[in-house]
């Protein structure tokens, strides 16, 4: 993770801030921004897998879209094998967009309703010149394949098909243009455990035959720990700890990753794990606390008045593992 | 041996499907008791039943397109709760047996400040009078630990966070001190901080209450964390139902091993974290259409002949009291079948 060479994607201080609601029923002016994406970086090697992690509205999503410009950031640089995603335009941005696509969380909400499933696969192959005709209901027919649909349901709507196929779908949609670099939005959370397993040992499969690289966004920490090499965790905008998934399972530096961990229900009743229940909610993102965001929910027994005033740098805490908290030398 | 509080017995509620032309038996014979103080856990996947299974309970199945079968019987005081008059029914609901869903935005009034709508239950069953169902409601928000409860009585839903909502429906549901709590998915459209947080709180307040709880959820985790006994439902039926250390440690219906099988672990050794997933093959079926035999054949990886053909009864288990330990297979009258574990399920053809 630390030698740029290899990494496929690099994401440097991004930065993506929301005007914040208007009053007065919309006419007033606005309130203060929300800091969705707050100074974020990370690289993922090629073939690897970055499990981004945080509770609703720290920003994961933010930092998934805005990487593909579907969301344009405010500032930062991206760059896939050394190409700058965000200073391309017209043309060019879309011969880079055949390099990284996207599947989102909800198999309901984003396939087009009106489209069967060959239509789906069709558009993409069209849009980037890649197959027409005869060539292309080849091609339809094998990605149906490789995802694990049988080929008849390419005249389906998708109304007709249960979640974990629409999944597929989506998968298979991503898939169609060939991409090297995939953001994984959420991909098995919509689903039922026992589909779940199916679409994550399928993804598994893909990234091993393609190469693929993800950016596994997720709220669910065992699922991250089942799929991820790194695992970078958001807090309130900010990332708050990066490290190989190995040393942030087995020694989370940050209090919050270790209060997440500990949230996490296991099934295995004869589990004796301490249990750190946080109190308070997550503030909101237009008005983070001062110093650390984290400090008033911290339950580090350290916590001090430089937590309430001054915000603790990402450092190297170990080596590959970086977090920002004053005392992650000390860690819960 | 204490008298169960809650008895269901053979609960079969149907729906006429949207065609108009088919019968969904959503939940198709199910039996289970409730005893007083205990948490019993109701899991399964989507469409198997443990939803409707606890609207059935309160009868807060729309009628059409459902129906509570004749013989479906759910017996809680003494009385069977499915032949009750509406009025005696309503002097339960609410305050005998109490109910949390799933979506608390969705399911507190936007239009009424919560102090409101905590009041309304003291006020119509224990006919308090505003002012003291107002100063009830402030205590209940204090119990379930939200803060300034006198300033946040007048809250609108829209102005707490999902936390907090859930909170002010636990309020809710508490108020009258119900003896039978029942908790639809309470935390699953939570954080998983503040699912611990719920998760906590309801532990606590039926330790105070002295209350049953019965907990519907997908999520195993949950289930291990808060459960007495566990229910396994699959297909409108109860599949397993055995006590929750038992269930863990000797799971023997095939869908609960693959449910269990199918689970990514936070505590998996890391050698293991990143092996595949065992997974169930295929998918739910329709509640119109379940398959003949024993429902879970298509999906199951030790059926044989008379799987396809007979549907096996719920068959005794325990290792200890009889009774306690029940599931609905074959296997256990062959056990030799259940043979060393399948290979994991390839998800590619």
């Amino acid at each position: 993770m630390t030698s740029s060479a290899a990494a496929l994607v690099e994401v440097e201080g991004l930065v993506k801030h929301f005007p914040g609601e208007r009053g007065f029923f919309g006419l007033g002016r606005p309130h203060t921004v929300v800091r969705a994406v707050d100074d974020v970086s990370f690289a993922i090697p090629a073939g690897q897998t970055l499990g981004l992690v945080g509770e609703s509205g720290c920003g994961k999503s933010t930092v998934g879209r805005t990487i593909l410009r579907l969301i344009e950031p405010d500032a930062g640089r991206v760059a896939i094998e050394g190409l700058n995603v965000l200073t391309l335009g017209g043309r060019e941005l879309r011969a880079l967009r055949r390099r990284m696509q996207i599947v989102f969380q909800d198999p309901y909400g984003s396939l087009n309703p009106r489209l069967t499933v060959r239509q789906t696969l069709a558009e993409p192959l069209a849009i980037h010149h890649l197959a027409r005709g005869a060539d292309a209901e080849r091609r339809i027919a094998a990605l149906l394949e490789e995802v694990g649909l049988d080929p008849r349901y390419a005249t389906s709507y998708a109304h007709e098909l249960s979640g974990g196929q629409r999944q597929r779908v989506g998968i298979a949609r991503a898939l169609s243009v060939e991409p090297q670099f995939l953001v994984l939005d959420e991909p098995v959370s919509a689903l039922d455990v026992s589909i779940q397993a199916q679409v994550l040992n399928l993804l598994a499969d893909l990234q091993r035959r393609r190469r693929l690289t993800y950016l596994f966004i997720a709220h669910d920490l065992a699922v991250v720990k089942h799929v991820a090499d790194h695992v970078a965790v958001m807090y309130l905008g900010k990332l708050v700890e990066r490290a190989p998934a190995p040393s942030l399972y087995a020694a989370p530096r940050h209090p919050y990753t270790t209060s997440l961990l500990s949230a996490v229900p296991v099934p295995d009743p004869k589990a004796q794990r301490p249990r750190i229940v946080l109190t308070g909610d997550v503030p909101s993102p237009a008005h983070p606390p001062a110093g650390c965001a984290f400090h008033p929910r911290c339950p580090h027994p350290k916590k001090d008045a430089r937590c309430r005033t001054e915000p603790p740098a990402l450092r190297e805490v170990a080596p590959g593992q970086i977090a920002a908290c004053h005392y992650a030398e000390e860690p819960l | 041996m204490t008298e169960p509080l809650l008895r269901v017995r053979d609960l079969k509620t149907y729906f006429v499907t949207e065609q108009g032309s088919g019968t969904a038996r959503a939940v198709d014979g199910v039996s289970f008791d409730l005893y007083p103080g205990e948490t019993l856990g109701l899991v399964g996947e989507s469409g198997c039943g443990k939803t409707v299974t606890s609207l059935s309970v309160l009868r807060l199945i729309p009628e059409p397109p459902g129906h509570i079968r004749p013989g479906s019987f759910i017996e809680f005081a003494g009385r069977n709760l499915l032949t009750l008059a509406p009025r005696e029914l309503r002097a339960i609901r609410g305050n005998q047996i109490a109910m949390i869903f799933q979506e608390p935005m969705t399911s507190l009034n936007p239009v009424f400040t919560v102090g409101d709508q905590i009041a309304e239950a003291a006020i119509v069953h224990q006919r308090l009078s505003r002012r003291a169902a107002r100063s009830r409601a402030i205590e209940m928000l204090k119990l379930v630990g939200i803060p300034d409860p006198a300033q946040r009585v007048d809250d609108y839903p829209h102005q707490m966070s999902g936390g907090m909502r859930q909170r002010v429906m636990i309020a809710m549901a508490l108020v009258c001190h119900p003896k039978v709590l029942i908790a639809d998915e309470p935390t699953t459209a939570l954080d998983v901080t503040i699912q611990a947080q719920i998760l906590e709180l309801l532990e606590r307040l039926q330790a105070e209450l002295g209350m049953a709880v019965m907990l519907i959820t997908h999520d195993l985790g949950v289930v291990a964390g808060s459960a007495d006994r566990v229910v396994v439902m699959y297909a409108g039926q109860v599949v397993e139902q055995a006590p929750t250390p038992e269930l863990f440690a000797r799971p023997l219906h095939p869908y609960t091993e693959g449910l269990l099988a199918s689970v990514p672990r936070l505590d998996a050794p890391p050698a293991r974290a990143r092996g595949r997933l065992q997974g169930i093959p295929g998918q739910v079926p329709a509640a119109s259409d379940w398959p003949g035999g024993c429902r879970f054949h298509p999906r199951c990886p030790y059926a044989w002949d008379r799987c396809r053909v007979e549907e096996p009864p719920l068959l005794d288990a325990s290792s200890g009291e009889p009774g306690t330990h029940t599931v609905r297979c074959w296997l256990l009258t062959e056990p030799q079948r259940r043979t060393a574990r399948p290979p994991p399920l390839a998800s590619l053809p």
